[in-house]
């Protein structure tokens, strides 16, 4: 094993983790403002990496470019979903609200799966891109342009959604909702607005990420749970305390899978985020990134 | 309105006390006898196949209940525990070892993975319990499908002597064992505690209940009778890939077959089960996706009708014992 092939381990690690950041960071922000876990997330993915695919294999549009139109469709998704179910959960208490979300959702899955299988059949898709297998070379080690692209447009998100939270009138609604509900609708919040927005965000940001799985790695109607799996473990590992913190933890989390394949055998590679998601539990409940008073609960 | 402490009167056929009464302890041996008969009295294979996907059910069904009906936690990786027993029986099975000592050892396997999961998270309030299940059963399926990607089969002389009845035997009595622990179970003093902490943990462990052990205990008796399940499927199947029993729709199934009958109640799982495996087996003649009808319909007993099947009949007595007393009013009236 030589220095070039665990630097070229680390940088598909970083490639993937950047997926991984973006699909936590969807999960995390429903879960941050509402205090529902979606864990039909990594299923919003799929649908979203089918319109994309089925965008650019009708229309002939950049796969890149489809993103703009991929967004604000699985963002109209994210209404009509909170609109018909998750509204309904919004107004339990905090532990009864996590549960209902945990058992509609994984409702959700089972539909969305056999819906998509129906629709799409269970045949495995990938978008091809323009530059597709072509790659920069750097110092021995390869970097295709369709991954950098990717991570180009995950750090792109990042910073613009950290701007929306940060610096924006509404996205203050939108943390000051997360931290208190109550005292945001005595602050004159309309919170009904502010969950629809913040469900909505992580729709579209999960249905982007879902084109760009379909990119760089496949497709197909049963994917969904295992990237809520990564999603979710991205998001105990960061913390819920920062939303943006989850892009880095899922950079991260690509790193440690890629070196563990490596160094171990790669059949097992799925155990790592298992190992990683205990380790985290008993030695900082709280995250990597996030306040010490609030965990995932 | 919160479905998952849901506050209930006692159960048809229970009294106050918890204990049975006697029609409904008469209607069980009966029932229990019947179906023992059944496969001297038919030879129809369509049959005996369906009551024992109905056994089955029951144990799988019954087994998410005791942890998420009465304990309040929700576990979204039952087929994890289903998959080992599973894994592990037909493994030992298939090596040479006796059936008995491998479908135990199959259980027993099934709740060592699972108190591992639950020790860790058990001591956090909130999804950690949820994510960790679910996170189990997604690598053990993915991992299990990376090492053991051939198909499973019996040898040949094993087929060529398949016994039908005990497997349906098998799942019988795991069914019964399954009902009867879950009853003795909510008998025990143990079930006061355990529905405490689903109603309200803090308050539960105020007055002193160790919520964590009783979460822990719920957790072990749930994972122990899912694991056999999945041992008596891996005695049951002549040929399936070993990731099989680890694919998410058993979990749901399992959840699917709890709220149908109605989740937190001891007969629930049991009339889950059988409008579940009927109605399935009707609809998948009929319609090509009948799981996205089961997943609408587990969406809707959510939202609208916690407490499933029992808790419709609770309410129809209920409607007919008032619509019988105001026919009475009015008789009284009448002259």
């Amino acid at each position: 094993m030589t220095l070039n092939t665990i630097l070229q381990t680390l940088i598909f690690g970083v490639f993937v983790g950047s997926i991984y950041g973006i699909v936590a960071v969807g999960l995390g922000l429903v879960f941050g403002v509402m205090g529902i876990l979606n864990v039909a997330h990594g299923d919003l993915l799929m649908v979203g990496g089918y319109v994309g695919f089925w965008l650019v294999t009708l229309t002939g549009i950049d796969p890149f470019l489809s993103l703009i139109i991929v967004g604000p469709l699985m963002f109209l998704m994210g209404i009509a979903l909170n609109r018909l179910l998750y509204r309904r959960i919004i107004r339990f208490e905090g532990e009864t609200k996590l549960k209902n979300s945990l058992l509609i959702s994984f409702g959700l899955v089972l539909i969305l799966q056999q819906v998509a299988t129906l629709l799409w059949t269970g045949d495995e898709r990938t978008i091809q891109t323009a530059n597709a297998g072509k790659s920069l070379m750097l110092g021995g080690l390869v970097f295709p342009y369709t991954r950098l692209a990717n991570l180009g447009i995950g750090l792109l998100i990042i910073v613009l959604l950290h701007l929306f939270l940060h610096r924006t009138y509404f996205g203050k609604a939108l943390r000051a909702t997360a931290e208190d509900w109550e005292a945001a609708i005595l602050a004159g919040i309309d919170i009904q607005r502010v969950y629809m927005v913040a469900f909505s965000l992580g729709t579209a940001l999960a249905g982007i990420a879902g084109t760009l799985v379909a990119v760089n790695y496949g497709l197909g109607p049963t994917i969904g749970l295992s990237w809520t799996l990564k999603a979710l473990i991205v998001v105990v590992l960061a913390g819920t305390g920062s939303v943006t913190g989850a892009f880095p933890a899922g950079i991260l989390l690509g790193v440690i899978e890629a070196i563990s394949a490596l160094a171990i055998d790669p059949a097992y590679r799925e155990v790592v985020g298992l190992v990683l998601f205990m380790l985290i539990l008993l030695l900082r409940p709280q995250g990597l990134f996030g306040k010490a008073e609030r965990g995932l609960a | 309105m919160n479905n998952i402490a849901l506050e209930q009167p006692p159960e048809a056929g229970v009294d106050e006390s918890g204990h049975l009464k006697r029609w409904a302890v008469l209607a069980a041996v009966g029932l229990g006898i019947v179906a023992a008969l059944v496969p001297h009295i038919t030879q129809r294979q369509d049959i005996i196949n369906r009551l024992f996907l109905i056994f089955l059910y029951i144990t799988l069904g019954q087994s998410w209940n005791i942890l998420a009906g009465f304990a309040g936690q929700i576990n979204l990786g039952h087929a994890a525990f289903f998959g080992i027993g599973a894994l592990v029986t037909r493994t030992l099975w298939l090596n040479g070892m006796a059936f008995p000592f491998a479908f135990v050892l199959g259980g027993l396997t099934s709740m060592g993975f699972a108190l591992l999961i639950g020790i860790p998270t058990f001591r956090l309030r909130g999804a950690y319990f949820a994510i960790g299940t679910l996170a189990l059963a997604e690598v053990l399926r993915i991992t299990v499908s990376n090492t053991n990607p051939l198909i499973s089969t019996l040898p040949m002389d094993s087929i060529t002597t398949y016994d039908l009845s005990a497997r349906y035997y098998l799942a019988l009595g795991l069914a019964c064992a399954t009902m009867l622990s879950t009853y003795l179970l909510l008998r025990s003093r143990l079930s006061l505690g355990i529905m405490a902490l689903r109603e309200d943990e803090d308050a539960a462990q105020a007055t002193g209940v160790r919520t964590v052990q009783h979460k822990l205990l719920a957790l072990a008796i749930s994972s122990f009778f899912a694991g056999l399940a999945g041992a008596t499927f891996a005695f049951y199947q002549v040929s399936y890939y070993p990731q099989a029993p680890f694919q998410p729709e058993w979990t749901f199934d399992a959840l699917l077959v709890s709220f149908i009958g109605g989740l937190g109640t001891l007969i629930g799982p049991l009339l889950g089960a059988v409008f579940f495996i009927t109605v399935r087996e009707q609809l998948s003649l009929v319609v090509q996706a009948h799981e996205v009808v089961f997943g609408v319909l587990f969406i809707v007993i959510v939202l609208a009708l916690p407490g499933g099947l029992v808790n419709i009949w609770a309410r129809l007595t209920k409607l007919f014992a008032a619509l019988r007393k105001r026919n009475k009013a009015i008789h009284i009236q009448a002259p």
